[in-house]
């Protein structure tokens, strides 16, 4: 770790090499290395430059239509019957979900840097319709590359990202879904490394990914801190979110990670279940290097990659950010699971009781509050992190439910 | 240290001709065709072997070489049967470099330094890990030079003057220019952009050159034969072998001929290049 001038935060990661303890790094081939060296130099080039600050917080403001509101779910909070439970409305962002966040910086970025061609890999979509939008205000080519698996159960997003004017791939190698795409985002990546800009939609890939994807998400976190202070006149007790790859919970998180007393918890996919198919890469995987860098994975004996089964596509990735791996190694971060069912169950509830229909990605981290909020007391104050809304996700459910909604 | 590999680059620069460097994937289409393949190859022409270890996600890698992977884990392959074919091999063939090619996740769950035992004891000679950049040579570069294998990296076209120096310094055997920004079998190379490539390359370093991706016929072999100390060739020969395959991925008795056939054909085009 470096050398910096708060000890013992957890706030300082990575090192110069991208590290946060034994994850990270940058695993890839040599073609891409001249690039990613080229892009971390201007993006620490672009975080000291005020102008670079400036623009971002301008589009975050008037289009993205941040800050997105804390709202203090009443109902819910009577119906588990024990902490204050707010909800982070990253629903509430244009395009539904905290992608966006993450899109915007990357998008600046690759416009400092002369790119006009974005690639991007997405799994719900909700990253792929954040790039095609962006790339649409501001005159880019766009690339998504999709599981052919994932464009079936998402298409919504599919035709908004075709009205966007982006070009969709369906990716039919491996299990088609989400780490596919990812595979095939590189192969053009390496193909075309002179153009083009990948827009990696989560805290994971090689360094600085990781570390650019978690800063530009961290105004999740910072907004909380202030929302909090004016709702409440304190910091929150506790922070919940789900992880797919860990950016809409590395959002919320790292800003509080060094206030001891903020008790931090992250929901991966259980899927079927943690003994049958699943994706939660921390409960049921161990260290391993893919897709540019080291940290969980689900992996059989040989360290062949196995696929991940999530209700939700955004879950469905068989690893977790390198810098989530670590707060797990160190115990800063609780990693929990939710069953597909327990998260549909949460969905359910939170439509019916709050009026708001979640992303199933977030009904993950939802599915988690009863059994936390439950045992705490009335003045703990919990933020849930609804990363994204679940209109995409209405044919899912549905079909789960046996077909009536 | 003098290995298998810099002993056949020497005797072949004395001979005045390129090295073949012909590529398959271990297990594919099953283990004992692959098997067979591997011990027809020195005798139809091969003068280093590329032996691939299949992996479920080779980013770097065209859909031929997908596909190889899938076979051969479908056919139950795993990095310890891929030290036993090399092993195996060995019992019979003293002579020819054995480089296993691939991606670090199955080395790293393997354990690096039981792999780099036990691949040194099975005959391996080489090594060339696609996603082990200079960045990450603490990883496994430095403890396999360490063991006696060389460590093979690629330079590509976009590895500039600035970096190479990075790149070469623990490279050993010999480098591997990869002709083409792309993944393996794809764009064809452009043989006179391959000759600037060999000579920058050459300007930094006196390891010899060997030059891969997209080479498909005996005509580009011989056309970068001539530029280079050494040709490779894989997705070609996967192509050949796929050619035999029936509509489960099951080889029969034309699928090593197949593949030796066309080695034979790249071997004429790798010999005739300086005569020519
Ligand atoms: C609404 C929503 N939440 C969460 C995720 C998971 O991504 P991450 O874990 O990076 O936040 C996705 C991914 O598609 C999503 O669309």
């Amino acid at each position: 770790m470096n050398v910096s001038p708060t000890p013992n935060s957890f706030r300082n990661g990575p090192d110069e090499r991208g590290h946060f303890g034994m994850h990270g790094g940058r695993f890839v081939a040599e073609t891409l290395m001249p690039l990613i060296h080229e892009l971390e130099a201007a993006y620490n080039d672009a975080k000291k430059d005020p102008a670079f600050k400036r623009e971002m917080t301008h589009h975050l403001k008037h289009y993205v239509g941040r800050p997105s509101p804390i709202y203090f779910a009443e109902r819910l909070t009577e119906e588990i019957g024990g902490a204050k439970i707010y909800l982070k409305r990253e629903d509430l962002n244009h395009t539904g979900a905290h992608k966006v966040n993450n899109v915007l910086g990357q998008i600046m970025l690759a416009r400092r840097m002369g790119k006009k061609r974005i690639i991007a890999e997405t799994g719900a979509g909700m990253h792929g319709v954040a790039t095609a939008t962006l790339c649409a205000k501001f005159g880019l080519e766009c690339i998504v590359y999709m599981g052919a698996v994932d464009i079936e159960r998402q298409r919504p997003n599919m035709m908004r990202m075709n009205a966007l004017g982006a070009k969709v791939v369906p990716v039919t190698s491996g299990s088609s879904t989400l780490k596919d795409a990812m595979n095939e985002a590189l192969r053009d990546w390496v193909t075309n490394v002179g153009s083009t800009f990948y827009c990696i939609g989560t805290v994971a890939g090689p360094h600085p990914y990781p570390a650019m994807v978690r800063d530009f998400q961290c105004v999740i976190g910072d907004e909380v801190r202030v929302q909090m202070q004016e709702a409440e006149g304190r910091l929150p007790d506790s922070l919940i979110a789900c992880i797919g790859g860990g950016s809409n919970a590395m959002g919320l998180f790292h800003p509080f990670l060094d206030d001891a007393s903020v008790e931090i918890y992250g929901v991966e996919a259980a899927g079927h279940g943690l003994d049958k198919l699943h994706a939660a890469s921390i409960a049921g995987g161990r260290p391993g290097v893919l897709h540019g860098n080291r940290t969980y994975l689900l992996m059989d004996k040989d360290g062949q990659i196995e696929e991940a089964h999530s209700i939700s596509a955004g879950l469905d990735y068989p690893g977790i950010g390198p810098e989530h791996a670590w707060l797990h190694d160190v115990g800063r971060v609780n990693f929990l699971s939710a069953t597909d069912d327990e998260a549909v169950e949460a969905f359910q509830q939170l439509c019916r009781i709050e009026g708001i229909i979640p992303a199933l990605e977030s009904a993950h981290a939802l599915a988690k509050v009863p059994e936390i909020a439950a045992k705490k007391p009335k003045d703990h104050l919990m933020v849930v992190n609804l990363s994204g809304r679940g209109d995409k996700d209405l044919d899912s459910v549905a079909a789960r439910l046996g077909g009536k909604i | 240290m003098t290995t298998r590999i810099d002993t056949r680059l020497a005797d072949l620069k004395a001979q005045g001709r390129a090295a073949l460097v012909t590529f398959l994937t271990a297990g594919d289409p099953d283990p004992k065709l692959s098997l067979e393949i591997l011990r027809a190859l020195p005798k139809a022409g091969a003068d280093m072997i590329e032996l691939g270890m299949p992996f479920t996600d080779p980013m770097a890698d065209g859909p031929a070489i997908q596909a190889s992977s899938q076979r051969a884990l479908k056919g139950g392959a795993t990095l310890a049967k891929t030290l036993d074919m090399v092993r195996t091999f060995r019992k019979d063939e003293a002579a020819t470099p054995i480089i296993l090619m691939g991606y670090y996740n199955p080395i790293y769950i393997y354990g690096v330094d039981k792999f780099l035992a036990d691949a040194k004891d099975a005959g391996v000679d080489g090594l060339i890990v696609v996603d082990l950049p200079p960045e990450e040579d603490e990883e496994l570069c430095l403890p396999a030079l360490k063991a006696g294998l060389n460590f093979i990296r690629l330079a590509t076209p976009t590895t500039d003057d600035k970096r190479l120096p990075a790149v070469l310094a623990n490279t050993s055997g010999f480098v591997y220019y990869v002709s083409i920004t792309g993944i393996t079998g794809t764009a064809k190379p452009d043989a006179n952009a391959v000759a600037k490539a060999v000579a920058r390359i050459k300007g930094h370093t006196k390891l010899p050159v060997a030059v891969g991706f997209g080479v498909r016929t005996a005509e580009d072999a011989r056309a970068i034969a001539s530029k280079a100390d050494g040709v490779v060739v894989g997705s070609a020969l996967i192509d050949a072998l796929k050619g035999t395959l029936d509509a489960e991925g099951r080889g029969n008795g034309k699928t090593v001929s197949a593949v030796t056939s066309l080695v034979s054909s790249l071997a004429e085009g790798v010999r005739s290049a300086r005569s020519a």
